[in-house]
């Protein structure tokens, strides 16, 4: 049994989303630290000329320094990230949000693209895992 | 004496600024997004508000590192753009209130609500897009803005509660400043989406068509929605919303409803916009 009550875990009810805690955020604290780097044009040239090298400035764990560089946000969600810094990522690549945002759920952007247009992912079925609906 | 006279929401997509940055907004997919600011850019104009309390949320730009303040108040002479990946968008610098800003900032904390004051500020899309939606492109804006920034990003936001009396206790506060303002509060974020995992791309037309009603027909039941809720009947981030009852609450009991807008989508997210008169102050 947790030995804090966590007000936090209503939330894992919800299929296919992950909720950024305070805790969320100490784990992610150096990866975001990278990310907000990206928010000036020299640390982003750096950053594209060697990735690698610019990414051990940051004691950020070796599966998140890992993700960044295969781009896998999912995972990088799963290890603390939240999404607003790590698009700071995607946008030094050239990416669109949506496009990013694509890649989280399994979709292809054209697809995804196609699924916006039509009115979007409808919240039937994904509501509640316990409910089912 | 200051007023708030009126309010309005809107969502503030990144796309949108960077659809109006980068001249696409007679393309078919933005024409119909921007369509629906036609009305408020033509009302704004009569208008001419002084000062714009504008609600929103940083995106990890200025805050969500080191410091994540729940409500933090904008109280410095200007407030520069951010670079927030691409580039800093082109649009001019936004002029604050300092004055105004301190009265408001000395009012809330003393009704307890413990404001961050925050005397140097870059401001990110989710505040130069409503700008540019409501203004257009334009060499400088021609409003004072005090910006409220609202943790909604990193576990827990403030209730949806907790904000509308913020937004009462704003109401208060310009009623008690000397100079005569004419001022307006904008609440922004918005409406449904999700922007991670398996149901990134949620959007919620009904939620959010309920909840533009219930701006005016029955905000006490916007009151008591709860964060759960939110994310689960708005996406992870529709809970943005939250921002829209500051708003609400800074207006009074009654409002009249003079604009509404929705569509979807702009990039990932439903657009929501509405404009709102607060009781006494029709034309």
């Amino acid at each position: 049994m947790s030995h804090h009550s966590d007000s936090s875990s209503q939330f894992s009810d919800i299929p296919g989303t992950t909720v950024f805690t305070t805790l969320s955020s100490r784990r992610a604290y150096q990866l975001h630290r990278f990310c907000q780097s990206l928010m000036k044009e020299s640390n982003r040239a750096e950053f594209k000329a060697d990735e690698a090298a610019y990414l051990q400035r940051y004691p950020m764990s070796a599966e998140q320094r890992q993700a960044v560089r295969d781009r896998d946000f999912n995972r990088l969600v799963e290890l603390g990230g939240n999404v607003f810094f790590l698009f700071k990522i995607s946008n030094t690549d050239g990416s669109s949000v949506q496009q990013t945002v694509a890649t989280m759920s399994g979709m292809t952007a054209e697809a995804y693209a196609a699924m916006m247009l039509a009115g979007g992912r409808s919240p039937a079925g994904i509501r509640s895992i316990q409910r089912g609906d | 004496m200051a007023r708030i006279r009126s309010g309005l929401a809107t969502s503030h997509v990144p796309a949108i600024g960077a659809a109006m940055d980068l001249g696409k907004v007679d393309e078919p997919y933005w024409q119909p997004v921007f369509a629906g600011y036609e009305w408020t850019r033509r009302w704004m104009a009569q208008e001419r508000p002084d000062v714009v309390i504008l609600v929103y949320n940083d995106h990890a730009s200025a805050f969500m590192l080191d410091m994540v303040p729940t409500f933090a108040i904008g109280c410095a002479d200007t407030f520069v753009p951010a670079d927030e990946g691409w580039g800093p968008r082109p649009v001019p610098v936004v002029p604050g209130d300092p004055q105004l800003a301190a009265h408001l900032a000395q009012s809330l904390i003393l009704d307890d609500f413990d404001m961050t004051i925050l005397n140097a500020m870059e401001v990110d899309h989710g505040l130069t897009v409503p700008l540019s939606l409501m203004f257009g492109p334009v060499s400088e804006w021609p409003v004072k803005v005090i910006p409220i920034c609202v943790n909604v990003t990193q576990y827990p936001p403030p209730s949806g509660e907790r904000c509308f009396r913020l937004g009462e206790s704003l109401a208060r506060a310009v009623g008690r400043y000397d100079e005569d303002l004419h001022v307006q509060i904008w609440g922004t974020g918005g409406m449904s989406h999700q922007l991670q995992g398996a149901r990134a791309g949620l959007i919620n037309q009904a939620f959010d068509r309920q909840f533009l009603e219930n701006l005016s027909a029955d905000p006490q039941a916007l009151r008591r929605i709860s964060h759960v809720e939110y994310v689960r009947e708005s996406g992870s981030e529709g809970i943005e919303l939250i921002m829209w009852l500051i708003m609400r609450g800074a207006l009074g009991k009654r409002v009249e409803e003079l604009h509404r807008f929705y569509h979807v989508p702009a990039s990932n997210t439903a657009v929501g916009h509405i404009v709102l008169r607060a009781e006494g102050f029709a034309l």
